[in-house]
């Protein structure tokens, strides 16, 4: 171990090194001692906490089935559009409820039969998770682009941009967020379509992540400035100006690294949250609308036949639960990980 | 200006480590710095300035190492960032080898900009922790789209063993090393660009006593091999006594007192300059008393300097026209050439122990009235 030690820590001018770094050229003998990238250090420390892995499968899980939907569907069978329980007759019952127990469960209604309109709950709730991932995926995208811009942009420059930046944000906080969704949707909306045609669905599901967008990217926003204005003040940045790097550099190779962090921890969070917020605008009648499966219009059906088929709520239901309690433990694991004292 | 022909001229006077040719690097004149303050509500408006440095002049030859010394607060570290343009100054003029360099832009800038490098004081914070230490030394060089033969890479593991680390550390990161290890990293980084002048902001006070000499070792090499010149900013007396040639003395924002590092030391004409010595534990050992001086109070606000001298508050030689008239950088009769005070009441060019120790602070002299006696 001794001559370890000095093979990597030739320097003996003073105290010891990282711990992690001497097992490390333990491993790597030959050629070039590698260190630890931050980055790395915070990958072995998530490897360890279980939790965090378990939820990170959890949550792989429910993108792959998402990614997959129509893979899974083709394989299974069947599709959400088809009305199953009108084109045969033995599967609803004369009030449109299905006749075989716990709603239609059966080997080739793996999660029953919706009813009323008679389609498979299995594909509904694939295509449902598979419509509701990519809305918020794409608002968790663009809330952080847009975070990351005018944050960066605050706090770097400061001065006037810092003002107007910030004045913005304060007011769109101000927002009350679900009842500006929901009078919002249909504003929207109107303003592409005539409310008498049709509207897109391509077009509803723009709308919804603009207008959860519009009041998402301020929280990350602020955070990131915060971030950029103690970041500025540290001599490496000007150590970086001192040697000529344009303020694009600074940003590019100095900032953002630092910056990786904050933003993977709240995307973590945020995430799930878009999820939660799409599907009770759904739920609300202002999201996604029929015939176009969604994972939060099930619960709104649901509610309304709750009392007679309980089945119905509950495989979305139990879909919804566990994708956002591991999200959120996932969010806390990255969180640890990153910053390991933090604490719990 | 007279005043430069004799600072010129100052290199007559042998120095201990013969490095300067004598040849004009840096020439800072009148360099001032006032930061704003801004209050009011709603509308924020300027309600007075800090002034952090306040017209100093200033000459560093080629290969000479210069130290700039003062208290906490008096401007030093302002007038090294404005000497590396990280500061824009309020006025006054920086020129660069006869270039004139005060306004420059970044891009104006470049020509000279791998000449005049700096040397941080916190090692913490001045290596970005997502970098590895190639990347941190190796950055420079691609920013000025400098190839040195063998490759980057190549130049960097050089450096690295220049500045005594393992050139195997190369894909290290920061986090990875210690102090002293770190600030070597900081030494290499300025390297890279083959600077003609350093601007080393208390390159060591943040270190470990036992570490702050090897670093100091390490420049002082660094500076001798590589010839190249050193604007070296501490507060400690003893490490500029032992690093540099020529020494500046600065008190709120100006400079009261400069000269060859002998002059300074032994034969200092400004009472301030006799309060910081006479604060510095004995650094020579020859049995001779020094003077003893305690001064009272604190700096003044560099927001409302004293007026005249900006000593006189707490010079125990203040006398109305201190407060008239301020005193001109000049050199006084009996000085070596190159050497300037600012100061109408000059003490003698001795740091011999007084008849009396000047203690102007009450709560100190009672206390060591007090020792005195139970002695
Ligand atoms: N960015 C700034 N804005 C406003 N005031 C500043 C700024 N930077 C420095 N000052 C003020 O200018 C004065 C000189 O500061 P400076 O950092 O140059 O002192 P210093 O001699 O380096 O002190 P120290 O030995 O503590 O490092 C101080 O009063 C300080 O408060
Ligand atoms: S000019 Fe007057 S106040 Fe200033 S240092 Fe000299 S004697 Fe003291
Ligand atoms: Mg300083």
């Amino acid at each position: 171990m001794t001559s370890q030690t000095q093979a990597v820590v030739t320097d003996a001018d003073d105290g010891s090194i990282d711990p992690a770094a001497q097992t490390q050229g333990l491993g790597k003998q030959a050629g070039d001692i590698v260190g630890f990238s931050p980055g790395q250090l915070m990958w072995r420390r998530f490897k360890r906490d279980r939790t965090g892995v378990l939820s990170a499968f959890v949550v792989i899980f429910f993108f792959a089935i998402a990614i997959l939907a129509p893979v899974i569907s083709k394989l299974y069978g069947k599709d959400p559009y088809t009305l199953y329980g009108q084109n045969n007759s033995d599967l609803l019952n004369e009030f449109g409820y299905p006749v075989a127990p716990n709603g239609g469960v059966s080997s080739s209604f793996w999660f029953g039969i919706e009813p009323g309109l008679g389609r498979d709950v299995f594909t509904q709730l694939l295509y449902g998770i598979r419509t509701s991932l990519f809305i918020s995926v794409a608002v968790t995208l663009a809330t952080v682009t847009t975070a990351i811009l005018l944050g960066i942009t605050s706090g770097y420059l400061g001065g006037r941009a810092d003002y107007f930046i910030g004045r913005v944000s304060d007011l769109l906080l101000a927002f009350p967020s679900q009842l500006f969704f929901v009078a919002f949707m249909p504003i929207v909306v109107a303003i592409f379509v005539d409310p008498q045609d049709e509207t897109p669905t391509y077009l509803r599901v723009t709308a919804l992540i603009a207008v959860q967008w519009f009041l998402g990217w301020m929280g990350l926003s602020r955070i990131l400035r915060g971030q950029v204005l103690s970041l500025r003040e540290r001599e490496f940045i000007e150590a970086a100006k001192v040697t000529g790097a344009s303020s694009w550099r600074i940003v590019r190779r100095e900032l953002l690294p630092n910056l990786v962090t904050p933003i993977l921890v709240q995307a973590t969070f945020m995430l799930p949250g878009f999820v939660t917020a799409e599907a009770g605008l759904s739920f609300l009648g202002v999201g996604i609308i029929e015939p176009t499966p969604d994972w939060g219009r099930m619960f709104a059906k649901g509610g309304d036949i709750a009392q007679n088929d309980i089945t119905y709520m509950f495989f979305p239901g139990i879909a919804m639960v566990i994708f956002i309690v591991a999200f959120n433990l996932l969010g806390d694991s990255v969180r640890d990980a990153f910053d390991p004292k933090s604490g719990r | 200006m007279s005043k430069d022909t004799t600072i010129t001229k100052a290199d007559a006077v042998p120095s201990p480590r013969d490095g300067a040719s004598g040849e004009t690097l840096l020439e800072v004149t009148g360099l001032t710095k006032h930061f704003p303050i801004h209050a009011g509500f709603p509308i924020k408006h300027k309600v007075g300035a800090v002034q952090a440095v306040d017209g100093i002049d200033l000459t560093i030859h080629t290969g000479e190492s210069f130290g700039l010394v003062g208290e906490s607060g008096c401007g030093k570290s302002t007038t090294g960032r404005l000497i590396t343009r990280l500061l824009e100054p309020t006025g006054g003029k920086i020129s660069y080898r006869g270039r004139d360099i005060t306004r420059a832009t970044r891009k104006e800038m470049m020509p000279v900009r791998s000449e005049i490098q700096m040397i941080f004081q916190d090692p913490y914070s001045s290596l970005n922790p997502r970098q590895t230490v190639g990347t941190i030394i190796g950055g420079p060089m691609e920013i000025n789209n400098i190839n040195p033969p063998g490759g980057r890479e190549q130049r960097v593991r050089e450096l690295l063993e220049t500045v005594g680390l393992n050139p195997e550390h190369y894909n290290r990161f920061p986090h990875e090393f210690s102090g002293g290890q770190r600030q070597r990293i900081g030494v290499a980084r300025a390297l890279a660009l083959e600077p003609k002048l350093i601007v080393a902001d208390e390159p060591v006070s943040a270190l470990d006593v036992s570490i702050q000499a090897q670093v100091v070792n390490l420049l002082q090499k660094v500076q001798a091999e590589m010839g190249i010149a050193f604007l070296f900013i501490a507060h400690d007396l003893a490490i500029v006594r032992h690093f540099t040639q020529r020494v500046a003395v600065m008190y709120l924002g100006k400079i009261v007192e400069v000269g060859d590092r002998d002059s300074i030391y032994n034969r200092p004409r400004h009472p301030y300059t006799h309060a910081l010595l006479s604060a510095v534990p004995e650094v020579d050992i020859d049995g001779e008393d020094r003077e003893r001086i305690r001064l009272a109070g604190d700096v003044p606000s560099p927001i409302n300097p004293p007026s005249g001298c900006r000593f006189r508050t707490r010079c125990w030689k203040a006398r109305d026209v201190c407060a008239s008239e301020e005193p001109p950088l000049i050199q006084l009769g009996g000085n070596r050439d190159g050497h300037l005070t600012a100061c109408h009441f000059p003490e003698e060019p001795t740091i011999a122990a007084r008849e009396e120790d000047i203690i102007l602070d009450p709560a100190l002299a009672a206390i060591e009235g007090a020792a005195e006696k139970t002695l």
